[in-house]
C-alpha cells in the first residue's frame, strides 16, 4: 500500500522505533563496559551518561523527566559502580538541565558541552566517593577519565544528531 | 537553540496534572535512588545477587566478542610463526640442554625436600582447583576493579575463593550467580593480600592502588627496606590464598610503604584457575533444639 501523501506542516508520524530509539542507544552505550578487557585502571568514559546527556541537550522531549531512574539502574548493573549511583547523579542532571532551561533563553553547542562536563564530572566524582576509600590514589586517573570523558562528548552528541535524523519537529 | 518548554503543556489541566506526577515520581525515584547509593556505599555486596543476574545476560555476549577476537588475532601469530620456526628451533634446542642441568638439579632438591618434610611429619595442604575459565569483562567505567568470570556456582565457585591466572594471583571470588562470578583483582583500592617475600620471607601486605599498580606494606616492626625486582609471593596467612603464588614485584627503591606492579596482568587471553579457599572458615556450629520444659 503505498503512504498516504504527507502535507509541508504535519508531523512526522511517529514510530514505536523512533519513540525508543534514544533509551535503546543509551543502553547501548550503557554496555559497552562488556567489551571483553581486563580494564587496570577506569580508563572509559561513562558512554551511557555521555548520551542520555546529549539526547537531552539536543532534544528536552526525547525522554520523559523520570527516564534517568530506569536507564541509570540498569547502568548501575553493568558498570560496576555501587547501585544507585546512577539513579540520583543521572536524574540530578536532569532536574539541573532542567533549571538551567529555566534560565537560559538560549543553548548553542558550547554552553551543551560546558553542561554536559559538569554532569559526567559530578557522576565520576561522586562515584569516586561512594566506590572507593577516601586516601585511595585513584585521583589521578579520575581526572584523566573526567578529561576523556568531556573530550568525547562532541563525537557522542554527533552520533545522536544523526540518530536523531529523522526527527521533524512539531 | 530554544529550550522547549515542554513543562507548559497547554491548557488541558490533566496534561498538566501528567507533567506534575511525573515529576513527582522522579523526585521520589531520586531518593530512593539516594537510599540505595547509602545502602552500597556501607555494604558494597548488597544487590550482588541483581549484578550478578544481569552479568549472566552479558557475560556470553563478551565471551562470544572476545572468542571473535582470539581468532583474528590469531590469524597473524600464526603466519609470524610459520616463518619463524626453524630459528625458534634452534634455540629451543639449546635452551633445553642449558637447562638440563639445572632441572636435575631441582629434581634432587625436590625429592630431598620431600623426604624431609616426610621425615618431620609435616602434613602439607595443597590448593584444590575448582574450575577454570576465562576473565570476559571487567568494569572499565568504575573507579573499583572487578572482573567478570565465565563459570559459577554451577561449576562450584564460591564466594571468597582465590583466583589464580598463569603467571600469578588474580584476586579473588566476591560475588557467584549460577554461570558467571565477580572477581575483585589484586589492584582494587579494597584489596589487600597478606605476601612475604622470597629472599628472606618478610612480611607484608599487598593493597591494590586503583591505578593499575600496587602498595606493598610492611607489617613487621624494624624499618624494612625494599630493592626493585624483588618478588613477593602470597603467605598463606588469613587462610584465602595458597602461600607461594606469586603476587607483585617491587617497582622502586623505598622503605616499608612501596610501590609494585602486579606480576599477573589479567587479560581475556589466558584461563583463570579458581581454588578452593586455602583453609575455608570452620561450619557453623549446629543449633541444637534446646528441650522446652514446660513448668
Amino acid at each position: 500500500m503505498r503512504a498516504r501523501h504527507r502535507g509541508p506542516f504535519e508531523e512526522a508520524p511517529e514510530t514505536r522505533l523512533s519513540r525508543l530509539l534514544p533509551a535503546i542507544a543509551i543502553m547501548l552505550g550503557s554496555c559497552v563496559t562488556i567489551w571483553p578487557t581486563i580494564a587496570e585502571f577506569p580508563f572509559l568514559p561513562p558512554v551511557g551518561l555521555l548520551m542520555l546527556l546529549a539526547w537531552r541537550l539536543i532534544r528536552a522531549d526525547a525522554l520523559p523527566i523520570w527516564a534517568p531512574l530506569a536507564l541509570g539502574l540498569f547502568d548501575d548493573l553493568v558498570s560496576g559502580q555501587p547501585l544507585g549511583l546512577g539513579i540520583a547523579t543521572w536524574t540530578m542532571c536532569f532536574f539541573m538541565i532542567d533549571m538551567i532551561d529555566e534560565r537560559l533563553m538560549f543553548r548553542d553547542f558550547w554552553q551543551n558541552w560546558l553542561i554536559a562536563a559538569g554532569g559526567t564530572a559530578f557522576y565520576l566524582v561522586v562515584g569516586r566517593l561512594t566506590a572507593v576509600r577516601f586516601g585511595a590514589p585513584v585521583d589521578t586517573v579520575l581526572l584523566l577519565q573526567v578529561l576523556a570523558s568531556i573530550m568525547l562528548f562532541p563525537v557522542i552528541s554527533l552520533l545522536c544528531a544523526w540518530l536523531d535524523r529523522d526527527y521533524e519537529p512539531a | 537553540m530554544a529550550p522547549s518548554n515542554n513543562r507548559r503543556p497547554g491548557f488541558s489541566r490533566r496534561a498538566q496534572y501528567g507533567v506534575f506526577w511525573s515529576y513527582v515520581f522522579a523526585v521520589a525515584g531520586m531518593l530512593v535512588g539516594v537510599i540505595l547509593l547509602a545502602l552500597s556505599y556501607f555494604d558494597p555486596s548488597t544487590f550482588g545477587a541483581a549484578r550478578t543476574a544481569v552479568a549472566e545476560v552479558t557475560a556470553p555476549v563478551s565471551s562470544g566478542l572476545s572468542s571473535v577476537g582470539r581468532t583474528v588475532g590469531a590469524v597473524p601469530n600464526g603466519i609470524g610463526s610459520y616463518f619463524m620456526i626453524h630459528d625458534q628451533n634452534i634455540a629451543l634446542r639449546k635452551q633445553i640442554a642449558d637447562d638440563h642441568a639445572v632441572t636435575m638439579r631441582a629434581r634432587a632438591i625436590n625429592y630431598e625436600n620431600r623426604r624431609l618434610k616426610a621425615l618431620l611429619g609435616l602434613r602439607e595442604r595443597i590448593g584444590v582447583p575448582v574450575v577454570s575459565a576465562r576473565l570476559v569483562s571487567s568494569s572499565p567505567t568504575s573507579t573499583r576493579r572487578f572482573a567478570i568470570l565465565n563459570a559459577g556456582s554451577w561449576q562450584g565457585v564460591e564466594r571468597g575463593q582465590p583466583v589464580l591466572g598463569p603467571d600469578g594471583l588474580i584476586g579473588q571470588v566476591v560475588e557467584a550467580g549460577p554461570n558467571t562470578a565477580r572477581v575483585l583483582l589484586l589492584t582494587d583500592p579494597e584489596s589487600s593480600v597478606p605476601v612475604r617475600r622470597t629472599r628472606d620471607g618478610l612480611p607484608a601486605l599487598a593493597v591494590g592502588r586503583g591505578d593499575g599498580l600496587i602498595d606493598i606494606r610492611s607489617v613487621s616492626n624494624a624499618a624494612a627496606s625494599f630493592a626493585p625486582a624483588e618478588v613477593f609471593v602470597t603467605s598463606g596467612a588469613g587462610g584465602v590464598y595458597p602461600p607461594n603464588i606469586p603476587v607483585a614485584k617491587i617497582l622502586r627503591h623505598g622503605r616499608d610503604i612501596v610501590l609494585a606492579e602486579a606480576v599477573m596482568r589479567p587479560n581475556t587471553l589466558d584461563f583463570a584457575l579458581v581454588q578452593r579457599a586455602f583453609l575455608p572458615a570452620p561450619p557453623r556450629p549446629v543449633a541444637t533444639p534446646v528441650a522446652v520444659t514446660k513448668p
